[in-house]
């Protein structure tokens, strides 16, 4: 048996040396893997790079199965959606976990970013990480605006009128560029067919190559953790950081646990509650778009309603527009806009401890305020909110300098 | 970490629950493909148009020749004469599989001398079985080509005989398909189905 | 272990209360529970005879098999050709209506709309206050208007059953500084003229099937999903227990810091 054992070793040892003198797979198993250290302190904000990823395979997966049976033609679209409901075998399963995906995948991305606001994971030296996550989360956005689109019923086809007009608003080439966009002079089947095509291919191809990207730039430098310590700083005679512990299998097994508890959540909307109160499945978007009909609400998916209500707040039609890209861009120059020495929440002071509750409050409260209509008392709070939105980003600078910040340890505190 | 901090590993305990655990998740990951795969199958709407064919027979002439579709294909179905039966068994040895032994060209109840159910009606695919070319019908006797009658694919020349069997001699290898099929009634015929309900 | 639990809880604390949130039927009116039961197969099977009956004749349901509604409503093919297949040969074939579109769109202006989806386009609730709220107006083309749907171009087509009603409205009047007046009318309840063929329990049984009827051909595979959503959570559950087992044991061996 041992002999037998030694035998399939070796052919093994073999077969990984043919490969390794053509491929460098074993020590990029290694430098990524298996010997890559992270700190062991990790807690449960750590959890939603991974699942971002998960979710991107779920997205990937259900995509490709169901542009097997979709048709980007605007008198078969709406039809063909149901057809996948329907007539296709398991077609629902697919459909519902790619539309339940798509919410999930901004629910996991907007938490992954809130981790890189508490711990400072944008800082001195994962600058550019931050920056090419943020590229993933504008290319994210258009992904889900073009995805939106084909289903091809009302909300889709009145709430890519509303966005893509947006662009309109651009002094000089506005007309010109919304033009382009739609390749026709209204949102039409020409739409639907290019969009199909950035949903399905070029953005799909953009993301990838970004998330590949920011991991190799974050695997350069390496993890963050919740303590904001360089764990590099302090290494053992065998190069090994004594904060770290390596990816595989630590990191691995207790990702696993976080994956299948995201499954769970995952799999009961899926299965218990697709629509999600129509938040996730808009009810208007179960009739086929009517170009002669316009809903009487017009809001976008939720994920969108944050810098909806932004783009609201301002009763010009420019400025509104510029207000919600400037919402959307600002985050980028986090890395500049915070001046603290300090990387974690745990060690700032109680500014900025205040200002971020306040931002996150705002922003919650901007999401709820995108659903509701542009009137009444709805207006003035949306504006403060607003206001506390740019507040925390463009007094950044002067907050978190003059904010007292206790003494950071050398060490990772974990208690396990 | 020194060697006096470690406490004993269990390691039958750790290799246990990893074996434990790949187990649990290939099992799981594996019947999550099933929907992805079953959704290739033909869906409901595709078993619709792909549904069995009725033709009604009952005013069809004797050597008058009809054709359907089914499943995408043509369906030659042939009023044979009785001249034209009488003339099936003339050109045996000229034909490839005059005894239709070759069991994927057609259900068992046409591997007989007139390769159908009931011998006045000959039901075969009109797709040659060389490149899939429509045969065209060539009922005519002509002894002068020593021809007697059957299809003649004009893509590459092969030749059918009148119980759609394939000639030596010509690209084609085998004999034109026998769909399933049953007479409902005397004047209808069901192709597509050849047993249970309509 | 903590964090993940309270995580999970408030997800899905935000789900039941998302799930709460349901829909609206233009601003005024107060839409009445429908309660409806996808289980209840006898009533799914009467609906969809209602439907049959007085509703394919000018609305399709253009997405819906026959043979999928036999199935989920355990009916036989006899069955369904017999009781339900006016216009349709096949049990494969889906719902057409009886009037042809063009015809419908020029005699009531705009063609009747499919069926399919329309339980979960407005929602059951909505469908079930609609059939329930036709009320007489001398001024209406068709003799009737519609407190849910105002100006809706659909005649009583449940008139023998239901009989006439006709709607009272309060009346209120405001003036502002310049002194013009406002009159608006708010819908107040409605008030039987001609009795039908059922009385009100009836007739909302009636309604009540039918609405479910629509609900369930709005999403067939929603008893089917269900079910599967069970298993497949049980066995996460214990795909779960295994890995949170697994990663305690590999985390052994990392210490607590000094």
């Amino acid at each position: 048996m041992a002999r037998v054992e030694a035998e399939i070793g070796k052919q093994q040892s073999a077969v990984m040396k043919w490969i390794d003198d053509r491929f460098p797979w074993t020590e990029t198993m290694k430098y990524h893997i298996t010997e890559y250290y992270a700190s062991k302190n990790f807690n449960f904000w750590y959890v939603f790079g991974v699942l971002a990823m998960v979710v991107l395979v779920i997205q990937l997966v259900s995509g490709i199965f169901l542009t097997m049976n979709y048709k980007p033609a605007a008198v078969e679209a709406f039809a063909s959606v149901e057809y996948i409901m329907r007539d296709v075998e398991w077609g629902w399963l697919i459909r519902y976990m790619h539309s339940t995906g798509a919410s999930f995948f901004f629910i996991v991305v907007y938490l992954h970013m809130f981790r890189a606001m508490l711990y400072g994971s944008y800082k001195k030296p994962r600058e550019l990480i931050w920056i090419i996550g943020m590229l993933i989360f504008f290319v994210l956005m258009a992904e889900a605006f073009a995805g939106y689109l084909l289903p091809w019923g009302q909300m889709s086809y009145w709430g890519a009128q509303v966005i893509i007009s947006l662009f309109g608003a651009i002094p000089g080439v506005g007309e010109a560029l919304v033009e382009i966009i739609r390749g026709d002079y209204s949102i039409s089947d020409i739409t639907l067919n290019r969009f199909f095509a950035l949903h399905v291919i070029a953005l799909p191809l953009a993301l990838v190559a970004l998330v590949f990207v920011h991991i190799v730039a974050l695997h350069e430098v390496g993890s963050n953790n919740p303590d904001g310590v360089e764990i590099k700083n302090y290494k053992g005679a065998d190069g090994v950081p004594l904060d770290g512990v390596a990816f595989h299998p630590y990191h691995t097994s207790k990702d696993l646990v976080a994956i299948v508890i995201f499954l769970i959540i995952f799999s009961c909307v899926v299965f218990f509650a697709p629509e999600m109160g129509g938040y996730f499945l808009e009810h208007a978007n179960f009739e086929p778009a009517n170009v002669l009909a316009t809903p009487e609400h017009i809001a976008p998916v939720w994920y969108f309603t944050p810098f909806y209500a932004i783009l609201r707040a301002v009763p010009d039609k420019l400025w509104g527009a510029a207000m919600m890209g400037g919402a959307v861009l600002l985050p980028v120059f986090l890395p500049w806009l915070d001046r603290s020495r300090v990387k974690s929440i745990r060690y700032r002071g109680w500014i900025y401890k205040s200002t971020l509750t306040c931002f996150t409050i705002s922003f919650v409260m901007l999401g709820w305020l995108g659903t509701m209509p542009a009137d009444g008392p709805y207006v003035l709070a949306t504006r403060f909110c607003t206001a506390i939105y740019f507040a925390f980003f463009l007094l950044m600078p002067y907050y978190t300098t003059v904010d007292k910040t206790k003494p950071v340890p050398e060490r990772v505190i974990y208690n396990g | 970490m020194s060697e006096d901090d470690v406490d004993h590993i269990d390691r039958s305990r750790r290799h246990f629950l990893t074996v434990a655990t790949v187990v649990t998740g290939v099992a799981g990951a594996g019947l999550a493909t099933i929907p992805f795969l079953a959704s290739l199958k033909p869906s409901a709407r595709a078993q619709a148009l792909g549904a069995p064919v009725e033709v009604s027979i009952g005013s069809m002439q004797p050597g008058e020749m009809v054709r359907v579709m089914w499943r995408g294909k043509l369906v030659f179905i042939l009023r044979r004469t009785e001249e034209m039966l009488s003339r099936l068994s003339a050109n045996l040895d000229q034909l490839r599989d005059p005894k239709s032994e070759i069991v994927e060209q057609q259900p068992d109840y046409a591997a007989n001398d007139t390769r159908s159910v009931n011998p006045e009606f000959l039901v075969v695919v009109g797709s040659c079985t060389h490149l899939g070319c429509a045969p065209l019908e060539d009922f005519e006797v002509r002894p002068s080509d020593n021809w007697n009658g059957g299809f003649f694919c004009p893509c590459h020349g092969s030749k059918f005989d009148l119980a759609g069997r394939v000639y030596k001699g010509v690209p084609a290898p085998l004999n034109l398909q026998v769909p399933p099929h049953r007479f409902v009634r005397d004047n209808l015929l069901l192709i597509g189905l050849d047993s249970g309900a309509a | 272990m903590d964090k993940p639990l309270k995580f999970a809880g408030c997800i899905a604390f935000f789900a039941c209360l998302i799930t709460t949130l349901g829909f609206a039927a233009g601003d005024d009116v107060e839409l009445k529970k429908a309660n409806i039961d996808p289980g209840d197969i006898p009533s799914l099977q009467r609906g969809a005879r209602n439907f049959m009956n007085y509703c394919s004749g000018c609305h399709s349901a253009q997405y819906v098999r026959f043979n999928t509604i036999g199935k989920h409503l355990e009916l036989s093919e006899e069955q369904l050709v017999n009781n339900l297949m006016f216009n349709a040969e096949k049990s494969f074939d889906t719902m057409h209506a009886a009037m042809p579109v063009a015809d419908a769109e020029r005699w009531f202006g705009t063609p009747p709309p499919d069926m399919s989806l329309v339980a979960r386009a407005n929602g059951a609730d909505y469908v079930y206050n609609f059939l329930k709220s036709f009320y007489v107006d001398a001024e209406s083309p068709t003799g009737v208007d519609n407190i849910v749907m105002p100006g809706a171009s659909m005649p009583h087509v449940l008139w023998e059953l239901q009989g006439y009603q006709k709607a009272i409205f309060s009346e209120q009047t405001e003036t502002d500084e310049s002194g013009n007046t406002t009159t608006t009318y708010h819908f107040e309840h409605f008030e039987q003229i001609t009795a039908g063929l059922m009385n009100e329990k009836e007739y909302d049984e009636f309604v009540r099937d039918t609405v479910n009827f629509l609900a369930y051909i709005a999403e067939p595979i929603r008893g089917e999903r269900r079910k599967i959503g069970g298993w497949v959570i049980a066995y996460l559950f214990v795909f779960l227990i295994i890995a949170i087992m697994l990663k305690k044991e590999i985390w052994k061996d990392v210490r607590r810091s000094d």
